[in-house]
């Protein structure tokens, strides 16, 4: 299971990469693997703000529906639409373009305090022993 | 740890993703739902589907047992014949939908719901009572679905059988990749394909080839997630999560099924009432204008109140639009009728829409 150094975590099991003062965000390698087939993914529309800790989505498989929480406070610029026709790409490829939203960072102290790659393979580890 | 065909290994070997279904360990999807569902409507897809059960009925009387058990007439049937048919209860609801081959003047055998085996077994077996022998040989066979337009020609690769004058629903007994099989024109895709019976023992024997022969024709082994999608495209409802003994299969769209002519058979005359009244509710297509899943228990709205309830959906591989099916109150069931489906608190604009969803294209020769 990957987990990029250069991307930082949540403990509900998104991603964030910062570039420039963007984000973008996505869900794990873990939590696709814990998912399953992934067969629908609900996002914000571009301009909704999203407020760190908040649901800003859903992500469905042919398992379960699960929430998608906000790893900082930013305003929507882009979502991946391809993920309405293709939704597998989060499975394939979570880190790349399996993306879901792309945001501007409004607190830059908020990504401060998630989970760093080995920081988040700690926790990942926890979760699997339970 | 639950329940494994006699294929299980294979299935870890080829790195599916197991789960559990009905308290068996299945394959989910060996490399994503989606290229499989596509394989199987595009070229062929083989299905290990061993944790269906079997019951077979035997003796002088096994034909009146199961005219009496079941809603089809299987007087109809010849040796080597199938129909698909129904288990109903007195009330006429659905105990379980299965395919019943004669397999011999006096032997029936009924392909069951690995779900409900055991209770079916102890239905046929409260209401044969001495009358017919009862034999459940769910452990001792397997049963594979080759599924597709291509899998007249996988298949031919590896059997004598002429398998281009088996009619569907028809089965024959012969030999596939050297294994005796009971190969029937039989599916649940909503594509051509075949279902072969072979001993568990043989499972293996029998797999391998066969998944050689499909991905030849550029098929694919495929998982319980790709089959859901697939008969859900074809309009085919799953008992169990699409009816139950709640409902019946008039409501359910499957009058066809029901011989309420042929004689006394178990929920005739609830059947009958409800025929000649009308049904109160029916099962519909749905298909969404924006995105989302329905899922089984959701609300269906029509002006203002609930009309009905979800009983399955998906996103469809094929059409990539959002389907479903669903119980609404008759007087709203016609097809193009606006409805909302109730997603998580959101309602959600669709319409009811003719099933299928999906229909195969018929190819020619």
């Amino acid at each position: 299971m990957e987990f990029p150094d250069d991307l930082h975590y949540t403990k509900e099991h998104e991603w964030l990469r910062l570039e420039g003062n963007d984000g973008l965000i996505g869900i794990t390698d873990f939590a696709q693997d814990a998912l399953g087939d992934v067969v629908f993914v609900e996002l914000p529309a571009v301009g909704a703000t999203l407020t760190q800790g908040q649901t800003f989505g859903v992500v469905e498989s042919n398992k379960t529906v699960s929430d998608l929480f906000a790893p900082v406070t930013g305003r929507v610029t882009a979502v991946n639409h391809v993920l309405r026709d293709e939704p597998e790409r989060v499975n394939r490829d979570p880190y790349g373009e399996g993306w879901m939203i792309r945001i501007v960072v409004n607190k830059r102290e908020e990504v401060d305090g998630l989970l760093d790659a080995s920081g988040y393979r700690a926790f990942v580890a926890t979760e699997q022993a339970k | 740890m639950g329940r494994r065909t006699p294929l299980y290994d294979v299935h870890v070997a080829l790195g599916a993703r197991m789960v559990d279904f009905a308290g068996w360990d299945m394959p989910l999807s060996y490399d994503g739902p989606a290229d499989e569902h596509r394989a199987v409507r595009e070229h062929c897809g083989i299905f290990d589907v061993s944790h269906m059960g079997e019951i077979e009925l035997r003796g002088p009387d096994a034909a009146a047992v199961c005219q009496e058990l079941t809603v089809n007439d299987v007087r109809r049937l010849e040796i080597g014949d199938g129909q698909y048919t129904l288990l109903c209860n007195e009330r006429g609801g659905v105990i379980d939908d299965l395919i019943v081959f004669r397999t011999g003047p006096e032997r029936y055998l009924l392909v069951v719901n690995a779900a409900s085996t055991e209770k079916d077994l102890a239905w046929i077996i409260a209401r044969a009572g001495r009358r017919a022998e009862v034999v459940d040989r769910s452990a001792e066979l397997a049963l594979l679905a080759l599924q597709g337009p291509d899998s007249e020609l996988a298949l031919r690769t590896l059997t004598s059988l002429m398998l281009n004058g088996l009619r569907p629903f028809a089965a024959v007994e012969g030999r596939v990749a050297g294994v005796p099989a009971l190969v029937s024109r039989t599916g649940y895709t909503g594509e051509d394909g075949f279902e072969l019976l072979v001993a568990a023992s043989d499972a293996r024997t029998a797999w391998d080839p066969v998944l050689d022969a499909t991905r030849r024709r550029d098929g694919r082994a495929a998982g319980l997630a790709a089959r859901d999608t697939l008969r859900l495209e074809a309009g085919l409802p799953l008992c169990g999560t699409d009816m139950d003994e709640s409902t019946t299969p008039l409501e359910a769209g499957l009058g066809w099924v029901v011989k309420l002519d042929k004689g006394p058979f178990i929920g005739r005359e609830a059947l009958a009432m409800e025929a000649s009244r009308g049904v109160p509710r029916r099962l519909v297509g749905l298909a969404l204008d924006e995105p989302g899943i329905p899922r089984h228990g959701y609300p269906v709205w029509n002006d203002g109140t609930v009309v009905g309830t979800v009983t399955s959906g998906t996103r469809s591989p094929t059409l990539g639009t959002f389907v479903g099916l669903a119980y609404v109150t008759s007087g709203v069931s016609a097809p193009g009728t606006v409805v909302q489906i109730e997603i998580r608190g959101r309602r959600v604009p669709a319409r009811i829409v003719a099933r299928p969803f999906y229909r195969r294209v018929r190819r020619e020769g």
